[in-house]
C-alpha cells in the first residue's frame, strides 16, 4: 500500500487513538494536560473556521461566534442558573441566527474576497463592543467568572479535574474530524470547491451557491460557538478580548492557516504548534519581559507565512508526494 | 431628552474627527487599490508613529512641529519597511495569506510596543483653550487636525491628478499590466504607493496625537472603523472613503453622547453590515 | 533594426513559439499572420517584454534585449499596443495619452506629443475630458494607438487593432495606421484581418502552432495559393 498522505494522516488518527484514552494515566502533569486540552478545543473551533476557509470563505469574525457561544452559556447559568446543557442550545440557536444574518446577504450580493473578509471582521467588532458596552451584565472588559457550581458539577459542567476535560477534549476534536472528513468526502465536495474557485461557473452547472455557501457558514458558526462554551465552562472565565475580536480571531485563521487548511490534520498541526509556541514562549520569558512573547510570535507567524505559503502540514504533504513519485518531478532546469 | 446643543457640539465633533479618519481610509485604500493588498496592520503603524511623536516632543524636547515631521518620517519608512520585507515575497500568495501576514505584524507591533513602552497611555499635552463659537465649545487641537487632514486630502488629490507617478497609481489600480508597457516599473509604483500609505499614516498620528494619547493596543481602537470606512465606501475608491468617514465618525460622535461610546460603534458596524448588504460594492459602486 | 534569432517562449510548461526567427527594418512595416493560437500575441509580448524568451537572441537597435523587462523594453524605443487596447477605463482621454509619456525622456514633449496625436485623431480632442471607458470601441483603439504614439516609439507593435470593430471602421483603422506609417514610424502588426493588413504593409511573416511557416513580401504571399484560401479567403 502506498502512502499518500491522506493514509498518513488516517494512520496517524488511528494510532492516536489507540493510546489517547490512557494518556492522562500515566501520570501527566497537570500543566501538560492543560495545554492538550487547550490544543483539542481550539483545534475543534479551527475546524469549524476552515469548514468555511477552504471554500474561498475567509472568516476574520469567528470571534463572534465564539463569544456569542461562551457569553450566553456563563449569563445564562450566573443570572438564571440555567444549566449549560441546555445554555448551549441557545448559544448555538443565537450563533446560527447571527450566521444566517450574515452570511444571507454575503451569499445572496455576492460579497467574496476582502469585503467578505473584512464584513466579518465587523461583525467580531459588533460582539466584542456590545459584550463591552453591556457591562452590567458583561462585566465589559473586565471580564466574569463562571459561578461556582458546589457539587452540581455535571448539572454546571465545571469540572475541577482536568481529566475530564481531556475527554471532552478528545471527543471534540474527534467529533471535529469527523465533520471535516464527511465534508470532504460530501458529494458536494467538487461542487464547492467549484464555487471557492469560480462562481459563475458553478453557478451555471446549477449549483446553489447561496444555500451551500448559507449552509457552511451556519454549520460552521454553530460548532464555533460550541467550541466557545467548551473553552468559557474549561475555563470557567470569560473576557471579551480571548473570546471575541479581531485577536482572537486572526489566531484561530492563523492555526489553520499555519497548518494547512485543505487537509485532515493541517488545523490540528497547526493549533498545537501555535499553541505549543505561545506556551513555550509564556514560559520563556515569564512575567518578567511583557509583551516578549507575543512579540516573538508574531514575528514567528509573519515569518512562517512568508516561506510556508502552504501551511506547515501542506508543504510535508507535497513533500511526501514529491518522494513517492520522484519522476513526476518536472525534468525542467 | 438630551439637550440639543450637545447634539449639534457631537456633530461637530464628529466631523472633526471625520477629518483624520479620512487621512487614514485613504491611505489604507490607496494602498488597497493599487496592490490589491489589505495592511490589517495599518492603524498599528500610526501607533508607532505616535509613539515617536510623543517622544520626540515629550522627552527629547523638540517643538512640536519637528517632531510631528519626525512621525511623518517614520511613517513613510515603516510603509517602506512592510512593503519591502512583508509584501513583495507574498504579492502573489492567496489573500488569506497577506491578510494574515499583515496580521502577524500587528501581533508583533502591539506587544513589541508593550514591552518596550508598557501599557501606559502616554499624551503630548498641548495646553489649547477649548473655542466656543456659538454656545458650542470646539477643541482647539481637533480643529487644527481637521483642517490640516483637509489640506492633506487635498494635497493628495493633486498629487494623484496632477503627477505622472500619482496618474500611474490610479492607472495600476484599473491595470496592473498595461502601466509597465508604458515604462514604468511596476515595483517602483507599489514602493512609492507604499511610501505615500506611510505618509498618510504619519500624518495622521500627528494629528491624532494632540487629541488622544497613545498606547500599544491604538489601532485594534481605531483599526476596525477604518476597513468599515474602506468597504463602505468601496476598496481602493478614494472619493467613497472620504465620505464614508464623515458618515462613521457623525454616526460614533452622535452615538457616542446619545448612548455610550461603544454603543456608538456598534450602530456604527451595524450600519456597515446593513450598508453592505444594500450596496455590496460600497456606497458609490456602479451596479453592473 | 528589430532581429530575433531562434526564439523560443512559452507560458510554464508550455511552449507558445518554437525557434522563430524574425527581423524589420527601419522604416518597414510588417505584419504576422496566423490561425487563433499560433503565438502571435506571445511573439509580441516577448519583443516588448511582457514575457521572458526561453532561449533565443533579440536585438533591437544594436541592443540585445532578450529578458528585459517590459519597461525598460519602452525606453528603448518600443511601444506596444496590446490586444485588447487596455485602456485605463476610469482614467479620461488626457490621462490616458499623460500615461503613455510617462518615460522620463517622453515627458519633456509631452505638449508636443499631445498635439501631434489630436491632430492624428482628432474625436479624441473632442473627448479629452471624457473618462476612457465611456467611449466607443472605434475610438478607443484611436485612444490605445495615440498612448502607444506618446512615448515617441521608434517600432511599435499592434496586437489586432481591428478586433471588435464594425467593417466600416476596420477601414477607417487601417487609414489610420497607414497615416502613422507615412509619419514614419517602423510597424510591425498582428491581424486577423489578412487581406486588409497585407495590403498595408511590406513584408508579411505567416505563423503556425509556434513556427514561422512561411514569410515573403506581402504581394507574394498574397499570390500563393495557400495563404489565398486559408487566410484571405478567395
Ligand atoms: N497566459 C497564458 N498562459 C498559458 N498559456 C497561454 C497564455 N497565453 C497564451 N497561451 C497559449 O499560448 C498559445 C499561443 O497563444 P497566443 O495568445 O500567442 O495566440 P494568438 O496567435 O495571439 O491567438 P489569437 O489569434 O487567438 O489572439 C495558445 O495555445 C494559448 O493557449
Ligand atoms: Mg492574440
Amino acid at each position: 500500500m502506498s502512502a499518500t498522505p491522506g493514509r498518513i494522516a488516517f494512520a496517524t488518527v488511528v494510532a492516536f487513538l489507540g493510546i489517547a484514552p490512557f494518556l492522562p494515566m500515566a501520570g501527566m502533569k497537570q500543566y501538560m494536560l492543560h495545554v492538550v486540552i487547550q490544543i483539542f478545543i481550539w483545534t475543534f473551533i479551527g475546524q469549524a473556521w476552515s469548514l468555511m476557509g477552504r471554500f474561498g470563505l475567509v472568516s476574520l469574525g469567528h470571534g463572534a461566534f465564539l463569544g456569542i457561544g461562551a457569553y450566553a452559556t456563563t449569563l445564562l447559568w450566573n443570572f438564571y442558573g440555567l444549566t449549560p446543557w441546555i445554555g448551549s442550545l441557545v448559544a448555538v440557536a443565537l450563533a446560527v441566527v447571527m450566521a444566517f444574518l450574515v452570511a444571507y446577504p454575503c451569499s445572496r450580493f455576492g460579497i467574496i474576497g476582502h469585503y467578505f473578509a473584512l464584513t466579518t471582521l465587523a461583525v467580531g467588532e459588533v460582539v466584542r463592543l456590545l459584550i463591552i458596552a453591556e457591562r452590567d451584565w458583561t462585566g465589559g472588559s473586565l471580564g466574569v467568572t463562571l459561578k461556582a457550581a458546589g457539587d452540581a458539577s455535571f448539572i454546571a459542567l465545571q469540572y475541577a479535574d482536568k481529566q475530564v476535560w481531556y475527554y471532552v477534549g478528545l471527543v471534540l476534536w474527534l467529533a471535529g474530524l469527523w465533520v471535516w472528513a464527511r465534508l470532504d468526502r460530501s458529494m458536494a465536495r467538487a461542487a464547492m470547491e467549484a464555487i471557492g474557485e469560480d462562481e459563475t461557473a458553478a453557478a451555471s452547472v446549477g449549483i446553489r451557491v447561496t444555500r451551500f455557501k448559507l449552509w457552511l457558514t451556519v454549520l460552521s458558526a454553530a460548532l464555533t460557538a460550541l467550541g466557545g462554551v467548551a473553552y468559557a465552562q474549561y475555563i470557567t472565565y470569560v473576557n471579551p478580548e480571548t473570546l471575541s475580536g479581531i485577536g482572537v480571531s486572526l489566531r484561530i485563521v492563523f492555526a489553520v492557516v499555519l497548518g494547512g487548511m485543505y487537509s485532515l490534520l493541517g488545523p490540528t498541526v497547526g493549533t498545537a504548534l501555535t499553541i505549543a509556541l505561545s506556551e513555550w514562549l509564556r514560559i520563556v520569558f515569564g512575567v518578567k519581559f511583557i509583551g516578549m512573547a507575543e512579540t516573538i510570535y508574531g514575528l514567528l507567524l509573519v515569518i512562517f507565512i512568508i516561506f510556508l505559503p502552504a501551511g506547515i502540514y501542506g508543504s510535508l504533504a507535497d513533500l511526501v508526494r514529491r518522494r513517492r513519485r520522484p519522476a513526476a518531478a518536472p525534468a525542467t532546469a | 431628552m438630551i439637550d440639543p446643543i450637545f447634539l449639534l457640539e457631537a456633530a461637530v465633533n464628529g466631523i472633526m474627527l471625520g477629518g483624520v479618519l479620512a487621512l487614514l481610509a485613504l491611505g489604507l485604500n490607496l494602498i488597497f487599490g493599487v496592490l490589491d493588498v489589505v495592511w490589517i496592520a495599518y492603524v498599528d503603524l500610526v501607533m508607532v508613529s505616535m509613539y515617536a511623536v510623543y517622544f520626540t516632543v515629550m522627552v527629547y524636547g523638540w517643538p512640536l512641529w519637528l517632531g510631528g515631521l519626525a512621525g511623518v518620517a517614520l511613517g513613510v519608512v515603516l510603509g517602506l519597511l512592510v512593503h519591502v520585507l512583508i509584501i513583495t515575497p507574498i504579492l502573489d500568495s492567496p489573500p488569506v495569506n497577506q491578510l494574515l501576514a499583515t496580521g502577524g505584524l500587528l501581533f508583533f507591533i502591539q506587544s513589541f510596543a508593550t514591552f518596550l513602552w508598557t501599557t501606559d497611555h502616554r499624551s503630548v499635552r498641548i495646553a489649547l483653550p477649548p473655542l466656543e463659537i456659538a454656545g458650542i465649545f470646539v477643541s482647539y487641537a481637533r480643529l487644527i487636525s481637521f483642517v490640516l487632514s483637509i489640506a492633506v486630502m487635498i494635497g493628495l488629490y493633486l498629487f494623484l491628478t496632477r503627477t505622472y507617478i500619482g496618474t500611474a497609481m490610479r492607472a495600476v489600480s484599473q491595470d496592473r499590466g498595461a502601466m509597465a508597457l508604458m515604462g514604468a516599473n511596476p515595483q517602483r509604483v507599489y514602493l512609492v504607493t507604499s511610501a505615500v500609505g506611510g505618509a498618510m499614516a504619519g500624518v495622521a498620528a500627528v494629528l491624532l496625537s494632540i487629541q488622544y494619547s497613545v498606547h500599544p493596543y491604538f489601532g485594534a481602537a481605531f483599526g476596525p472603523i477604518t476597513f468599515m470606512i474602506c468597504v463602505l465606501g468601496g476598496l481602493g475608491n478614494m472619493v467613497g472613503a472620504f465620505v464614508a468617514s464623515f458618515i462613521m465618525s457623525e454616526i460614533i460622535a452622535i452615538g457616542g453622547v446619545v448612548w455610550s461610546t461603544e454603543m456608538g460603534y456598534v450602530i456604527a458596524f451595524a450600519l456597515f453590515i446593513v450598508m453592505m448588504f444594500v450596496r455590496p460594492g460600497g456606497i458609490f459602486a456602479r451596479r453592473q | 533594426m528589430l532581429e530575433l534569432r531562434n526564439v523560443t517562449a512559452g507560458y510554464g510548461a508550455f511552449t507558445a513559439l518554437w525557434d522563430v526567427t524574425l527581423a524589420v527594418e527601419r522604416g518597414e512595416a510588417v505584419a504576422v499572420v496566423g490561425p487563433n493560437g499560433a503565438g502571435k500575441t506571445t511573439l509580441l509580448r516577448v519583443i516588448s517584454g511582457v514575457i521572458a524568451p526561453r532561449g533565443g537572441d533579440f536585438v533591437f537597435e544594436d541592443a540585445p534585449l532578450g529578458g528585459r523587462p517590459a519597461h525598460e523594453i519602452v525606453a528603448h524605443g518600443i511601444a506596444h499596443v496590446p490586444e485588447g487596447r487596455r485602456l485605463f477605463p476610469a482614467l479620461t482621454v488626457t490621462e490616458n495619452l499623460k500615461m503613455g509619456a510617462f518615460l522620463r525622456s517622453a515627458r519633456k514633449d509631452f505638449r508636443d506629443s499631445l498635439e501631434r496625436v489630436y491632430a492624428l485623431f482628432p474625436v479624441l480632442a473632442e473627448r479629452h475630458r471624457q473618462r476612457a471607458g465611456s467611449l466607443s470601441g472605434g475610438e478607443q483603439q484611436m485612444l490605445a494607438v495615440g498612448r502607444a504614439l506618446m512615448s515617441r516609439p521608434r517600432l511599435i507593435l499592434f496586437d489586432e487593432p481591428s478586433m471588435g470593430l464594425a467593417p466600416v471602421m476596420v477601414l477607417r483603422l487601417f487609414d489610420l495606421i497607414r497615416r502613422v506609417r507615412e509619419e514614419g514610424y517602423t510597424i510591425l502588426i498582428v491581424e486577423q484581418n489578412v487581406r486588409q493588413v497585407l495590403k498595408l504593409v511590406d513584408r508579411a511573416y505567416l505563423l503556425e502552432v509556434g513556427r514561422v511557416k512561411m514569410h515573403g513580401r506581402a504581394a507574394e504571399l498574397s499570390e500563393q495559393d495557400f495563404v489565398r484560401k486559408a487566410y484571405v479567403g478567395l
